[in-house]
């Protein structure tokens, strides 16, 4: 099986090669028939990376031990679940994924734009399959995740602790289908620039891919979050952390070219900047990739020390060389002659949203550089923390709200100052009611940024549903029919227009719950025998008794916490710490379950207005004797004696439990960073929602344009 | 073994890829003249829509709307005019 999957990468090597070297010069002859080869290539090297890929499974599924990629991310303890998304918890399996992630969509993508683009696309298949040769480089000669050893190891090394969680099948396949979608709009920008068909037909076709991209790596950075939050035991949702940052800045660069490609679209303006911006949204796509693999910041995602830093390097600086040089050279074809109109006008808003959330891109960019542009000024490793990025994006997030509740309020082309005046004035009053209803309740504008957040949150929501409430209102007027009715045939005859409005109200109510809950939330680390309470926020939490429980693969050591305000019951919390073996033979039997990875699974009762959160770590000092003992006693301990010496211990943690320590948090409003990525999700899968209109069009363009002519149609075209 | 699987696929592979180059006929891509004027139509048909939705919702006002209805027919006019002759 491991040759098969060997055989697969080399193969895939010469796909990429052969296709690169046919798309080229089917483009350069005017040769369609090289051109389609170079398609085909494409379409086999998915084909092949489907079976690469199917063949790792496999043998995670199976745990077969002699793939030295299986025996160092799985054992015959780890359950199945965990077992079939092990692949990408390793280095190698991850590069393979991006590959084979990259592959199916570069299929999908020009498998929709074969009757179209007929200049652009060879030179975006080449792009597309540049990419793809640069990861099979790597996944062939650096880190080949078809390695065997042999012979095989009795048991593996298991997965690791913290990956653990049901987030693990799915945040890292949609941030790679994140990152691997953008390379689609990057590669046909690279195509029209090298072809020289600025017009926007390119935007046209890829535009479903950027905004698909945007809506993966979004919720792929949402379930990282969530994640966060419920496992990794700091308490917390978002870290700055630079990989969860690398993620971030293509989706900010994303978002601005989903905003400004439709200024291209209706008025042919902002052509250097749209290509601009989808080939940083591409560069920065592979350097979040990079910041993962090349371990060269610190990061609790990183895989460590590598040797793709110098590889990884290479190919961005050949991006952003290739890119800067293109976007150069076409930079005469690419001056529009339209202008803008008016300031006052949904183009001159679409453009400070741009230059906002490039702002903020390039603040995070800074911040998360830091350590490597301090050492290389100043030879010290300087990092820069939380306050520092909120300093900077605070301020750019409440203009970012406030804007997105302008825009979809004011007109394409030119506003009148009495129009705007009279659609912001709904929107104006609903941010001061709102700012005035929390002063006076739960004094949550104790803080400016948090007052001004949420009134530009209120206002940003209040301009969506005045936007809903007026179109459903027209249309009823319009086709004489009752209002829900007339609600759901506006949304479904502009679904892009409504998904982008639905967007901005899951950004709100996001803001909104990042901005409440690290704001106001209580924190407290304390550390209680059992019987003893704390008091955290308006809450008290008592530890009741302590728990254990014994699993194949761990041994969990807990607590019963009782949660009440004011005497009156509000929750029952379970943290525990799951302590995991090592396969360090240096270590006893019981010992090597304390000596190694351990992890928190937090105690939490979610709720609307605030989350109770809670995390424990006993102290096992006083075990530490009997521990050592056992490993000595029963240093050659079968499994069934190593189960009872382990029972032997959390019985006496159960008896005589030592004092443990407790991280509470009380946070208002998190379940709301959930719900407004939700309904952000939910608007840009309505705005990607193709009409029926556009279908039946699809079928009929399809229809017209099926037919067949002589070879080298190209020539003279 | 490695090298007969490889050798296997490649054949295999190779011999999907490059079916194109054993046909006689090809299926042609749209001339690119025509699509971009297909993708400017497109996008003027959803500007004219989308100026009559900012109308109905009250962003603009009617002498405002005529004024822009009126430009963005006529923008649109010309571009069907130059793809029928783009097709002709």
């Amino acid at each position: 099986m491991a040759a098969l999957g060997r055989a697969c990468l080399f193969l895939g090597l010469v796909l990429a090669a052969g296709g690169i070297g046919a798309s080229i010069y089917g483009a350069r002859a005017k040769r369609q028939e090289w051109v389609e080869v170079g398609r085909r290539c494409v379409y086999a090297l998915a084909a092949v990376m489907t079976i690469a890929f199917l063949v790792l499974e496999a043998a995670f599924w199976r745990t077969d031990l002699s793939f030295s990629v299986v025996a160092g991310h799985s054992s015959t303890t780890t359950p199945l679940f965990y077992r079939i998304a092990a692949p990408w918890s390793s280095q190698e399996g991850s590069l393979l994924l991006w590959v084979w992630l990259l592959s199916i969509w570069s299929s999908l993508a020009l498998r929709l734009t074969r009757k179209r683009l007929a200049e652009v696309a060879p030179y975006a298949t080449a792009v597309l399959l540049v990419y793809g040769a640069f990861f099979l480089t790597l996944s062939a000669f650096l880190v080949n995740p078809f390695g065997v050893t042999n012979p095989a190891p009795a048991e593996g090394a298991g997965l690791q602790p913290l990956l653990r969680h049901p987030s693990m099948m799915i945040h890292p396949p949609m941030l790679y289908s994140g990152y691997t979608l953008f390379s689609v709009p990057f590669a046909f920008a690279v195509g029209a620039l090298i072809a020289g068909r600025l017009d926007a037909e390119w935007i046209r076709s890829t535009r479903r891919f950027a905004l698909l991209a945007w809506l993966c790596l979004g919720v792929g950075i949402l379930l990282g979050a969530r994640w966060s939050w419920t496992e990794l035991g700091w308490g917390g949702f978002w870290a700055w952390d630079p990989v969860e940052n690398a993620a971030l800045m293509p989706w900010l660069t994303g978002t601005a070219f989903l905003h400004s490609v439709m200024i291209q679209e209706k008025r042919g303006m902002l052509k250097v900047w749209n290509v601009s911006l989808v080939m940083a949204t591409g560069v920065l796509a592979v350097l979040g990739t990079f910041l993962v693999r090349s371990g060269v910041l610190q990061s609790i995602h990183a895989f460590g020390g590598s040797t793709l830093g110098k590889p990884f390097l290479a190919f961005i600086a050949a991006l952003l060389i290739g890119s800067v040089g293109l976007v150069a050279y076409r930079m005469p074809s690419l001056r529009s002659k339209a202008r803008l109109d008016s300031l006052l006008s949904r183009e001159a808003i679409f453009l400070l949203n741009n230059l906002v959330l490039c702002g903020l891109a390039f603040v995070i960019f800074w911040g998360t550089f830091f350590p490597l542009i301090s050492e290389a000024v100043t030879g010290h490793k300087a990092s820069v923390g939380p306050p520092w990025f909120d300093r900077y994006t605070v301020p750019l997030a409440i203009m970012l709200v406030l804007l997105s509740g302008i825009g979809p309020v004011i007109a394409w082309r030119r506003a009148t100052l009495a129009n705007a005046r009279r659609n912001l004035a709904g929107p104006a009053i609903a941010a001061l009611l709102a700012t005035a209803l929390l002063a006076a309740t739960v004094d949550a504008v104790r803080t400016p940024a948090s007052a001004g957040l949420f009134a530009a949150a209120a206002f940003a929501i209040a301009a969506v549903v005045q936007e809903l409430w007026r179109g459903a209102h027209a249309r009823s007027a319009a086709a004489h029919q009752p209002l829900p009715g007339a609600f759901v045939g506006v949304v479904r005859r502009n679904r892009r227009r409504y998904g982008g409005y639905v967007v901005h109200a899951g950004v709100a109510v996001l803001l909104t719950g990042v901005a409440a809950s690290s704001t106001f939330q209580h924190v407290r680390d304390v550390r209680l025998s059992p019987g003893q309470t704390a008091r955290v926020g308006s809450y008290d939490v008592k530890y009741v008794r302590p728990t254990t429980r014994m699993q194949a693969e761990k041994i969990s050591l807990g607590a019963t916490l009782d949660v009440s305000k004011g005497g009156h019951h509000v929750a029952t919390l379970q943290p525990t710490r799951g302590y995991y073996p090592t396969l360090d033979p240096s270590l006893g039997p019981v010992g090597r379950y304390f000596d190694g990875d351990a992890t928190s699974e937090v105690g939490l009762k979610a709720g609307p207005t605030r989350d109770i959160w809670t995390a424990v770590e006993p102290d096992l000092s006083r075990f530490q004797g009997a521990i050592a003992r056992a490993d000595r006693e029963f240093a050659d301990a079968t499994p069934a004696t190593n189960g009872l010496l382990l029972s032997a211990i959390a019985a006496r943690y159960e008896a005589a439990p030592p004092p443990a320590t407790f991280r509470m948090i009380v946070s208002p409003l998190v379940e709301w960073v959930w719900l407004g990525g939700g309904i952000a999700a939910l608007g840009g899968l309505l705005a990607l929602w193709p009409t029926r209109a556009r279908r039946r069009a699809t079928r009929r363009a399809a229809a017209a344009r099926v037919r067949l002519r002589p070879r080298r149609v190209l020539e003279g075209a | 073994m490695e090298a007969i699987l490889f050798l296997l696929l490649v054949l295999v592979a190779g011999s999907v890829v490059t079916v194109p180059l054993r046909r006689r006929e090809h299926a042609t891509p749209l001339d690119a003249r025509t699509a971009a004027l297909e993708a400017a139509r497109d996008a003027k048909l959803r500007e004219i829509r989308d100026a009559e939705l900012d109308h109905r919702t009250g962003k603009l006002s009617d002498v405002d709307y005529a004024a822009l209805d009126g430009t963005l027919r006529s923008e649109a006019a010309d571009l069907l005019r130059e793809l029928e002759e783009a097709r002709a």
